[in-house]
């Protein structure tokens, strides 16, 4: 397995530039996810390093040597799609043969490379079945195996789940994770779900644009946004961002949510912190997740009264969505927590989880 | 607005009965979610509420009036597809002028427009009156096609998985959109979707549908915690609920395959009621908890990270179980691990009807 790197790869279509200066290190072993809305550029960025797309400008390297003048064959990067692209016809062994056979390897190779590969996942009793007598689960490690055969020096995976109904890509989610752990191949995998990102990713390349915006382990994008984009494309649900501004009130420094205000308590070295980056009046932004505002039914001291309007019920917890100005912000709560909008609520944000923003271009303050 | 009510509907397309003598209320105001999946009769009901199909027995009424009988546009609904069905090539206003155009609304042009600009300012879509929706994204779409129902006054709004095609975070924050906008209106909103988050979070009330029957109607918190049989509790929540067949004999409660083995607790012995036997079982991700004892012991298959926490898969044998964790946790593929689950928690599942043991408790 290789390392990919990405130097300043640009792409344009006709005029319109959909990557701009891209770079990207991904380790060797690595499972990178390219996460980003339709049209950020994800797919593109996929596609240029599997050859079949070419770039404009910039380098793509595979394990320290430039693959651009490669053809896509010649780049020994393997495509997985969606398990259900394996042949009908064929059995397990077949299909995972079939990328040998293409390559005319001979029977005795063809028979050692998919018994190695069906001993590594685990499906070695199901390699006289077809595809339609296997379970979902081992119909991906049938499509995985097939793509492990050549041994290829990376993975591309493209939205290889999207399809599946909601049930299933839980399931296979699970699964891939599972195999990546075991085989440990340099993964290269695009989405535009933040769960799946999350969930599968050693670490995120978050994609807007044509831009990357910030790359980082799952917690770290998840916690350390480094702009709105990202703070509001990772995390479900979106992370609540409200006007505000700081200021100093009877001796007290106070965060003004929204714009007939909320006051909220502000420690006086947030504050300053706060003052240290100055934003003009109306630019700056405060972020907080649902599970940073925390609710009480009953007055207490440090908290602000706030008026219900919604309340989702997922399950395990509610999202309680309070009235701040004409704005509505969310907090997790237990079950039940609240009984019916339009009750009164106090309400308080964790301080240290506060994500600050300057709208203009959306950076995140206060960060490092 | 109105409320609707269908009374035994049943619809049949040659030897394929698609909905089977299906009843229920859609209340006057209500955000009521029809939810199952593919093939479970969602959009049938629809299309036979909106008079697109004809039912071959059974009434529906909307507003007290039996409209069985009665054309599409007599029955004054508003339906919503997946697909945006828009007018490519008129521009976002003439898309929603449309509906208002029939001499029968007996609108004047200064009344249209005006009728216009309050469902595209309601939908903030007031900035793109004079684009041609060709050149919209997917969201902006979709905002001009829902744009599309609201700028009349229906007596009811049908939406067929309106959000479907779209991203997951433009669907989150339709969703929202969605929902407060029918808490303004205060509108009757009949919205059908496969998808059990958007039932969660969207619903007044929910009906759960499995080939063309309701098998439980409730609000969100109550299919999810008491769910009236396996086919409910294994279509809402996520992760999936975990399931598992035992045996229990007295205080015991020994799981197949040899699992493990637990004594109930008094509580859980009083609800079983000295029911004993073979059963199913199903308790949720969160209700599993870390511990060292006593527990169901297992080997790590995978971590998944949500941010606000994760989730652990664990196998015990080959039988997998899913928890939900604080996100601190970490531990290597392969650990071994215990999880134990609160017994109160517990959903009880008679093994053959799927029959959830104890819902007859709550009435």
């Amino acid at each position: 397995m290789a390392d990919i790197r990405l130097v300043n790869v640009e792409k344009y279509f006709g005029g319109l530039c959909v990557i701009r200066g891209m770079n990207l290190d991904v380790k060797q072993g690595e499972f990178m996810v390219l996460l980003g809305p339709s049209g950020c550029g994800k797919t593109t960025t996929l596609r240029i390093i599997a050859g079949l797309e070419e770039a404009d400008a910039g380098d793509i390297l595979i394990d320290g040597e430039s693959v651009k003048d490669l053809r896509a064959r010649d780049r020994d990067v393997a495509f997985v799609f969606q398990s259900y692209a394996l042949y009908p016809h064929l059995s397990v062994f077949e299909n995972i043969a079939f990328p040998l056979k293409a390559a005319h390897a001979g029977e005795a190779v063809a028979e050692e490379g998919v018994r190695d590969v069906a001993r590594i996942l685990q499906i070695e009793h199901l390699l006289d079945k077809k595809p339609s007598q296997l379970s979902s689960g081992d119909m991906q490690r049938a499509a995985v195996g097939r793509a492990m055969v050549r041994r290829p020096r990376a993975f591309l995976m493209d939205e290889p789940i999207g399809s599946l109904d909601a049930r299933l890509r839980e399931e296979m989610r699970t699964e891939l994770k599972y195999l990546h752990v075991k085989i440990n191949a340099t993964t290269v995998y695009v989405t535009h779900d933040q769960i799946e990102a999350m969930s599968l990713a050693d670490r995120i390349a978050v994609m807007h644009d044509g831009v990357l915006q910030q790359i980082g382990s799952p917690m770290d994008v998840y916690d350390h946004p480094a702009n709105l984009f990202v703070a509001q494309f990772i995390g479900s649900p979106i992370m609540n961002v409200v006007d505000c501004a700081s200021a100093h009130e009877g001796g007290q420094a106070v965060l003004l949510l929204g714009t007939d205000g909320l006051r909220f308590p502000l420690s006086q070295s947030l504050f300053e912190r706060l003052q240290s980056h100055p934003v003009p009046e109306g630019q700056l932004a405060v972020g907080v997740r649902s599970e940073a505002v925390l609710v009480e039914r009953e007055a207490r001291p440090d908290h602000v009264k706030a008026r219900v309007k919604i309340i989702e019920s997922l399950g395990p917890h509610d999202f309680v969505g309070v009235k701040v100005g004409d704005q509505i912000v969310r907090a997790k709560t237990p079950p039940r927590y609240v009984g019916r909008s339009d009750d009164t609520v106090w309400i308080r944000l964790e301080e240290p989880r506060l994500h600050f923003f300057d709208k203009r271009s959306g950076r995140s303050l206060l960060t490092g | 607005m109105a409320q609707v009510v269908l009374e035994n509907v049943t619809k049949k397309f040659r030897h394929v009965t698609a909905i089977d003598g299906l009843s229920f209320t859609v209340r006057d105001g209500e955000f009521f979610v029809l939810l199952g999946p593919t093939g479970a009769g969602k959009t049938t009901t629809l299309r036979c509420i909106a008079g697109l199909e004809k039912p071959d027995e059974g009434n529906i009424f909307i507003d007290s009036k039996n409209v069985t009988g009665w054309a599409p546009a007599e029955r004054d609904t508003s339906l919503v597809f997946q697909r945006y069905s828009l007018y490519p090539y008129y521009t976002v206003r003439q898309n929603l002028e449309f509906p208002l155009r029939p001499k029968v609304r007996g609108l004047s042009a200064p009344e249209r427009t005006s009728c216009v600009l309050k469902a595209a300012k309601t939908l903030r879509i007031d900035s793109l009156l004079e684009r041609k929706t060709k050149n919209l994204s997917g969201g902006e779409m979709q905002r001009v096609a829902i744009g599309r129902a609201i700028v009349r006054d229906p007596k009811v709004f049908l939406m067929d998985e309106p959000l479907s095609n779209l991203d997951a975070k433009l669907r989150e924050i339709l969703r929202a959109e969605l929902k407060s906008l029918q808490l303004d209106l205060g509108a009757t909103f009949l919205y059908v979707t496969h998808d059990h988050v958007e039932a969660m979070t969207m619903a007044d009330r929910i009906g759960i549908l499995d080939h063309g029957k309701i098998v439980q109607t409730g609000m969100p918190y109550e299919v999810y915690n008491y769910p009236k049989n396996l086919y409910v509790a294994s279509l809402i929540g996520s992760p999936v609920m975990n399931f598992f067949d035992a045996f229990i004999q007295g205080d015991r409660m020994k799981a197949e395959g040899g699992l493990f083995e637990v004594s109930l607790e008094e509580g859980v012995r009083e609800r079983l009621k000295g029911h004993a036997g073979a059963v199913r079982i199903g308790v949720r991700a969160e209700d599993m908890h870390r511990t060292a004892e006593n527990g169901i012991k297992g080997r790590i298959y995978g971590i998944e990270n949500l941010g606000t926490g994760k989730i652990v898969t664990f196998k015990v044998n080959d039988h997998i179980f899913r928890a939900t964790v604080g996100p601190e946790y970490d531990l290597p593929m392969g650990s071994e691990v215990g999880f134990a689950f609160a017994q109160d928690r517990l959903h009880f599942f008679d093994k053959d009807s799927g029959e959830n043991l104890f819902t007859c408790d709550r009435g």
